[in-house]
């Protein structure tokens, strides 16, 4: 999938994005904004050409504020470095998207990106306080603020998080910042059994522990990400889970024994990383895991479908029976304990019959997690890749009203035109409950 | 649209392959690790943005315009993005691979052309020629020429960047490692391993002594070593610069000259040619007559410091100033990300005693070397050269060391523009490490 746009524009500052705004608005010219892009609903093509927005120019952080704990950035800053400024203040910004190295703060807002830690510290939506954008006839908006309340008006913040580039240009941001947990502990338990990994996932949540961190991976992932990484996984184990909590020391240790114990009860052999070191290369292989897949097939095809997390081993069981149904190869890794998982169809986009197989498979396993409560979209976005089946999730009249919203905020549909809502939407797969 | 786009689309949609363009999914992780990328955070300057060009001048979406070919050029092939990439994109192939197509179309101007020319044709391949000039650069150094030349002005009339480099050059020799110091040196003591000696090309022109005193280190470590006088250039200038054809014909006969010389290992101490040696099986992979040998070949290349903390025998280093001296390390990118082999200059450094290794921020990352690039692209080598050299000064370092000529010639130039608080000297780690050698094991 690409497109070329007919031009690109790195800005400055919100003036140069304001006078940008109202030229391409008087001539009715298509604006996409973007970060690094690295999203994976191609949310930034120019798939209607027009202007792409680089936003790395504007990459400074403004202001640490040590009174209220909160961060005001520019849109272009690289969420790890961003990070790694607030730990220097003694502070903790807890999302943390698999691209973090290189995708930035703005492009993070505009697909509310969870991360590793989702479960226990929520994403990107948690965080955002405030926000100054610039709307399709160039006005400047400020919304929200330092404040932990503020009910003045619609909550145009959370609107703007998570609507990718189709309602406005996100200029500046306001964060929350916390303070950091005091320590952490990392474990990792091997299955000879997928669904047994499954139904520790559930029995964790039902023991009403929440953890930190709480990764699935499956074997074929397994694999391919110890190639790349060479931790020295069980690369024979069905699945693995990675799990971290952290808090205070006490309360660590003694969630990371019951957590222990019921990875004992499922059968799982367990091992705890011994430095903060080992920890962190765990979890940065398991951010590698999307594009190390794309080792064993020219073609990646990655989705993102999501259920309540008591319904992690049912959508497992689904994907594995859809992807023997239709032939195709898919692995699954994801944020289990968020019930967010991202089952990897590897194939050729240049073998048609088995790219349309792929495609039907997909298709089927959003059903199946709409069926188990769930959502065609965890943290991905939209975008073009998921806009005929948004319909699925929000139904006809919240499509409906979703467009309405959009056609108040951008009336010439100049913003990232093409992204999010699709004509025709597709036609909802029946389940095939045999 | 112009003629000569058209040709070179169809050699690039020929040349490229097209597997590794299609297995670059896009994700960006290489982003952070490329220095043009760094420097101007422009897409079109990063891994990624480099194979999305090729990629859509082989679908035919693109013509490799003018612009396409700066950006091919802009790369310092430092292959620092294949470390990070996930999916394994041979990054390294592909960009040699559009650059052959370039060079089979070349529009450069005259001066890469005569620096190209000169370089990848005339020179390098040729010990002999080599030889006679680093007699001459001896000459011009040695008879007071090179003192009246910087006194007259007339070296002015040189481009700046290439007055730069004649003044840290260093003292050139007409003769080479063999003829200082002979063909064979037998082992201290009881043999691990024949080991032949690359000398390089550069190295034994311009670092001769730096070859002589790898002999010793490796002699001292345990090592008998054989210097095959057949050896050529390795062809990396070449292969990197697009000129691949001649680099497979260098290939060839030094894979004759070390197969001959019936040898354990094969020897580097400069990680741009150990780079390419180790990559000559897939250099000659499509030449059926010779793909065993090139395979012989390349699984025995290994770098000095790597063969002497694995294998050899390590002597005690000392420092012998009273102070305490630091001592820091400049990456040399294809030792570290094509020969993986990084970590071993630093075990090695650790082991001096009364000196302290200092890391330097970024140290992974290139200098703006890149084999001819500081020549080719004199600005963007100098912006990443600044920025080198700020991290370089941070250290606060006695000794700024390097295990390639290129790298070791960029420092010695970048000491002498981005001058410290302090003198830092910049050096080869092989002779800094035989000045040092204490004990004897």
């Amino acid at each position: 999938m690409q497109a070329l746009p007919d031009g690109v524009i790195y800005p400055a500052d919100t003036r140069q994005v304001s006078a940008v705004l109202k030229v391409l608005h008087e001539y009715r010219i298509p604006l996409v904004t973007r970060g690094s892009g690295t999203n994976l609903c191609g949310g930034t093509i120019p798939v209607q050409g027009g202007v792409v927005m680089v936003m790395h120019r504007m990459n400074r952080l403004l202001e640490l504020d040590l009174e209220n704990l909160t961060a005001t950035v520019q849109p272009g800053m690289i969420t790890a470095d961003f990070a790694a400024e607030v730990e220097k203040a003694g502070l903790f910004y807890p999302p943390d998207p698999g691209s973090m190295k290189i995708s930035t703060i703005g492009g993070n807002i505009a697909e509310c990106s969870g991360g590793l830690r989702g479960l226990k510290y929520g994403t990107t939506k948690d965080y955002v306080l405030g926000l100054e954008a610039v709307l399709a006839n160039g006005d400047v908006i400020r919304t929200g603020g330092k404040l932990v309340k503020d009910v003045a008006g619609y909550d145009l913040t959370k609107l703007l998080v998570g609507s990718e580039g189709t309602l406005a240009v996100i200029t500046e941001a306001t964060l929350k910042l916390i303070p950091p947990p005091k320590s952490k502990k990392t474990m990792l338990a091997s299955y000879a059994d997928l669904y047994g990994a499954a139904r520790t996932v559930s029995s964790i949540i039902a023991a009403q522990i929440i953890p930190a961190t709480l990764e699935i991976m499956d074997n074929a992932t397994i694999r391919v990400v110890e190639d790349f990484a060479r931790l020295g996984l069980p690369v024979d184990a069905a699945a693995v889970l990675i799990i971290e909590q952290d808090g205070e020391p006490e309360t660590v240790e003694r969630d990371m024994a019951r957590i222990r114990d019921i990875c004992l009860r499922e059968k799982a052999a367990i091992e705890v990383a011994s430095t903060a070191e080992e920890a962190d290369k765990l979890l940065a292989a398991r951010r590698t895991a999307l594009t190390a897949l794309s080792r064993l097939r020219p073609t990646t095809i990655l989705e993102d479908a999501t259920v309540p997390r008591s319904k992690i081993a049912d959508m497992l069981l689904a994907i594995n029976r859809i992807a023997d149904k239709y032939g195709i190869q898919i692995a699954t890794f994801g944020h289990a304990g968020d019930g967010n998982l991202h089952p990897t169809a590897m194939t050729d986009a240049r073998n048609e019959d088995e790219l349309h197989r792929v495609e039907e498979a997909f298709a089927e396993i959003f059903a199946a997690a709409i069926e188990l409560g769930g959502t065609i979209t965890g943290e991905h976005g939209v975008g073009v890749v998921k806009a005929p089946y948004l319909e699925w999730k929000a139904g006809p009249a919240g499509v409906e009203l979703m467009k309405r919203i959009k056609q108040a905020f951008d009336p010439h549909g100049l913003l990232n035109p093409g992204k999010m809502f699709a004509a025709p939407a597709r036609k909802r797969v029946v389940i095939d409950r045999a | 649209m112009p003629e000569r786009e058209l040709s070179l689309a169809e050699t690039l949609a020929r040349k490229l392959d097209y597997d590794q363009l299609v297995n670059c999914m896009r994700c960006g992780f290489c982003l952070p690790a490329c220095p043009t990328f760094g420097e101007t955070g422009l897409e079109q300057e990063s891994p990624r943005g480099r194979i999305a060009q090729m990629k859509a001048v082989a679908d035919g979406l693109m013509m490799p315009d003018d612009a396409f070919r700066t950006q091919m050029d802009h790369c310092l092939g430092c292959r620092a993005c294949e470390t990070v990439c996930p999916a394994g994109v041979q990054y390294g192939r592909l960009i040699e691979q559009a650059r052959e197509a370039i060079a089979e179309h070349p529009v450069y101007p005259v001066r890469v052309k005569v620096i190209r020319n000169l370089t990848f044709r005339r020179l390098f391949p040729h010990p002999k020629r080599l030889n006679r000039l680093g007699g001459l650069v001896r000459f011009y150094q040695t008879s007071g020429l090179q003192r009246a030349a910087r006194k007259s002005g007339a070296l002015r009339l040189l481009p700046e960047h290439l007055q730069a480099m004649e003044a840290v050059m260093p003292d050139a020799s007409g003769q080479g490692v063999v003829g200082l110091a002979g063909e064979f040196h037998p082992a201290r003591g009881e043999p691990i391993a024949r080991v032949g000696l690359f000398r390089g090309c550069i190295m034994d022109v311009l670092f001769a002594r730096t070859n002589v005193n790898t002999v010793n280190l490796l002699t001292a470590a345990g090592f008998d070593v054989v210097i095959p006088d057949a050896q050529n250039c390795c062809g990396a200038l070449q292969a990197h610069g697009g000129e691949t054809e001649i680099a497979r014909d260098l290939a060839r006969k030094n894979i004759r000259a070390f197969k001959e010389a019936g040898v354990d290992f094969i020897v580097t101490n400069a990680g741009g040619c150990g780079a390419l040696l180790a990559e000559y099986d897939q250099l000659l992979e499509e030449d059926g007559a010779i793909r065993e040998d090139a395979a012989w070949f390349a699984e025995r290349v290994v770098d000095v410091s790597r063969l002497i903390v694995e294998r050899g025998r390590i002597p005690v280093f000392r420092e012998k100033e009273r102070r305490k001296v630091r001592i820091t390390y400049q990456d040399s990118c294809h030792l570290r990300n094509v020969m993986k082999s990084g970590a071993y200059p630093r075990t090695l450094l650790r082991r001096v005693e009364n000196a302290e290794f200092v890391e330097m921020a970024e140290a992974d990352r290139c200098c703006g070397s890149a084999g001819i690039y500081n020549l080719t692209q004199p600005e963007m080598s100098g912006r990443i050269l600044k920025r080198k050299m700020e991290h370089a000064n941070r250290t606060k370092a006695d000794y700024l060391l390097t295990s390639n000529p290129g790298c070791w010639l960029q420092m010695k130039h970048g000491t002498r523009q981005h001058p410290g608080e302090s003198p830092m000297e910049v050096m080869h780690i092989v002779d800094y490490l035989w000045e040092r050698i204490a004990e004897m094991p």
